[in-house]
C-alpha cells in the first residue's frame, strides 16, 4: 500500500471514529488504536501515539462548545488534573517498560469495561447530600443553570475521587485514550457530582491529561507524523461534525451498537495480547 | 451577601471558561492548519512510497525534540511541519493551564493559583524532563 492510499484510509476511518465517538459520548480514541493495530497492522506503539494526539484535538475542539453552557466546574477540573497528569506520566512511563502484548491485554479489558459501563443504568445521585468538609475547604461545591433555575451541588468523597482520577490518568497515558468514561465515573458516582457537570468537566480535563503523556511519547519517538496527520485531522473533523449534529443527546441505539463494536474490538485486542500476536 | 459573592464568583468563572474555550479552539485550529500544510508537503513528496508501520523503529532523533522539529520545519520537510503542528496541539492545553493561573489570581483565589501552578509544573516536567527533549 502506498502512503497516499494508507493516509486516505486512515483519515476516513478516523473521521467515522470521531463522529461516532462524539455522538455516543464514548470518545473516538477508544477505537483508533484497535482500528490501526488490528485492521491496518500498525505497531501498537505508533497507534497509541497517534491516538493520544487525536484525543487532545477532540477534547480542546469540543471545549468551546461545552463552556458556553456554563456547566463545567473549573475548580473541580483543575484540582483533579493534579491527579490525572501525575497518573498520565506514570502511565506513559509504564508503557515504555512493559511488552506490547501486556498493553494489548490491558487495552482489551478497558474496552470491554467501558462498553459494560455504557450499558449499565446509571445510579441517580441523591442531590441533598450534606457538605463535605474537605470539598468545602477546596471550594469544589458549585452550582449550574438548569431548566428550573440554579441547581447547587455538594462534592463528596474527595480522596476516593482523586485516586480514581490518578487511575484514569494512568490508563490514558498507557493506552493513548481519553479515559472519559472513568473520569465521569469518578466524578459522578464517587464524588456525587451531577452527571452534566461531570461529563463537561471531564471533557475539559482530557486534553490536559493527554498533553502530560504526549510529551513523553514524542520524546520517545512514538509519535509518527505520517500516521498522526490523518488520524488527528480525521478524528477532529469527525468529532466537530458529531458535536454540531448533537451536543447533548446521545441516541440510545447508536450507543448500544457502538458499545457492541467496542466489545468485539476489545476481545480481539485481548486475544492478540494473550496469544502474543501483537 | 454571601450569595451575591458566590454569584459574582460564578460569573467571573464563566467568563474565564469562555476565554479558555476560545483559546483552546484557536490552538486546535492553528495546529490543524499547520498539520494539514505539512501533510500536503509530505504526501506530495512521499505519497507513492510504500507504507511501513508494522515494525516499530521509533522516530529519528530530529522528530523527537523541539529543536530538531524547528530545524526540519525551516528546511520545509513535510514531516517536520506536521510534527510542529502536533507540538502546537500539545502546547494548547498547557497554555490553557498557564492562562488559568491569571484567571484565579484575578479572583484572588490563592489556593487555586497554587494548585494550577502544580499542574503546570507537572506538564512542564513531562515535556522537558523526559530524556531526549
Amino acid at each position: 500500500m502506498s502512503i497516499l492510499e494508507f493516509s486516505l484510509i486512515v483519515a476516513a476511518g478516523s473521521l467515522v471514529a470521531g463522529f461516532l465517538g462524539a455522538l455516543t459520548g464514548l470518545g473516538g480514541g477508544v477505537v483508533i488504536v484497535p482500528m490501526l493495530s488490528l485492521l491496518l497492522g500498525v505497531d501498537i506503539r505508533y497507534a497509541i501515539g497517534a491516538s493520544l494526539v487525536s484525543v487532545i484535538a477532540t477534547s480542546s475542539g469540543a471545549a468551546a462548545a461545552y463552556v458556553r453552557e456554563g456547566i463545567s466546574n473549573i475548580r473541580i477540573g483543575m484540582f483533579l488534573e493534579v491527579a490525572t497528569t501525575l497518573g498520565a506520566i506514570a502511565g506513559a512511563t509504564l508503557a515504555t517498560h512493559i511488552s506490547t502484548g501486556a498493553v494489548s491485554i490491558v487495552f482489551g479489558l478497558v474496552l470491554i469495561g467501558s462498553a459494560f459501563l455504557s450499558w449499565k443504568p446509571r445510579v441517580k445521585n441523591a442531590s441533598d447530600a450534606s457538605p463535605d468538609a474537605l470539598a468545602t475547604r477546596l471550594r469544589l461545591n458549585g452550582s449550574f443553570p438548569e431548566s428550573g433555575g440554579i441547581r447547587k451541588y455538594h462534592v463528596r468523597r474527595v480522596p476516593l475521587g482523586w485516586s480514581l482520577m490518578f487511575g484514569a490518568g494512568t490508563l490514558s497515558g498507557l493506552l493513548g485514550i481519553g479515559s472519559g468514561a472513568m473520569k465521569v465515573l469518578a466524578m459522578d458516582q464517587a464524588m456525587r457530582i451531577p452527571f452534566k457537570v461531570s461529563t463537561t468537566t471531564s471533557n475539559f480535563m482530557i486534553g490536559v491529561t493527554a498533553a502530560a503523556s504526549a510529551g513523553i511519547y514524542l520524546s520517545r519517538g512514538y509519535i509518527d507524523p505520517g500516521l498522526s496527520m490523518p488520524v488527528m485531522l480525521g478524528v477532529l473533523a469527525g468529532s466537530l461534525l458529531g458535536t454540531r449534529v448533537l451536543v447533548k443527546v446521545h441516541p440510545k441505539w447508536l450507543r448500544r451498537v457502538f458499545s457492541i463494536v467496542i466489545v468485539v474490538l476489545g476481545s480481539e485486542m485481548l486475544y492478540k495480547g494473550i496469544s502474543g500476536k501483537i | 451577601m454571601a450569595q451575591e459573592e458566590s454569584q459574582e464568583l460564578g460569573w467571573t468563572d464563566h467568563r474565564m471558561e469562555i476565554l479558555i474555550g476560545k483559546l483552546l479552539r484557536a490552538g486546535v485550529l492553528l495546529s490543524a492548519v499547520v498539520v494539514l500544510l505539512g501533510g500536503t508537503v509530505y504526501l506530495l513528496r512521499h505519497g507513492h512510497t510504500r507504507v511501513d508501520y508494522r515494525v516499530f523503529h521509533g522516530e529519528p532523533a530530529d522528530l523527537r525534540s523541539v529543536s530538531g522539529i524547528v530545524r526540519d520545519t525551516l528546511a520545509l520537510r513535510g514531516e517536520g511541519i506536521i510534527q510542529l503542528g502536533l507540538l502546537l496541539l500539545i502546547a494548547t492545553p498547557v497554555a490553557r493551564v498557564a492562562f488559568s493561573i491569571f484567571g484565579f489570581a484575578e479572583e484572588h483565589d490563592r489556593m487555586y493559583v497554587v494548585i494550577t501552578i502544580i499542574v503546570l509544573l507537572v506538564l512542564i516536567y513531562s515535556l522537558m524532563g523526559s530524556p531526549g527533549l
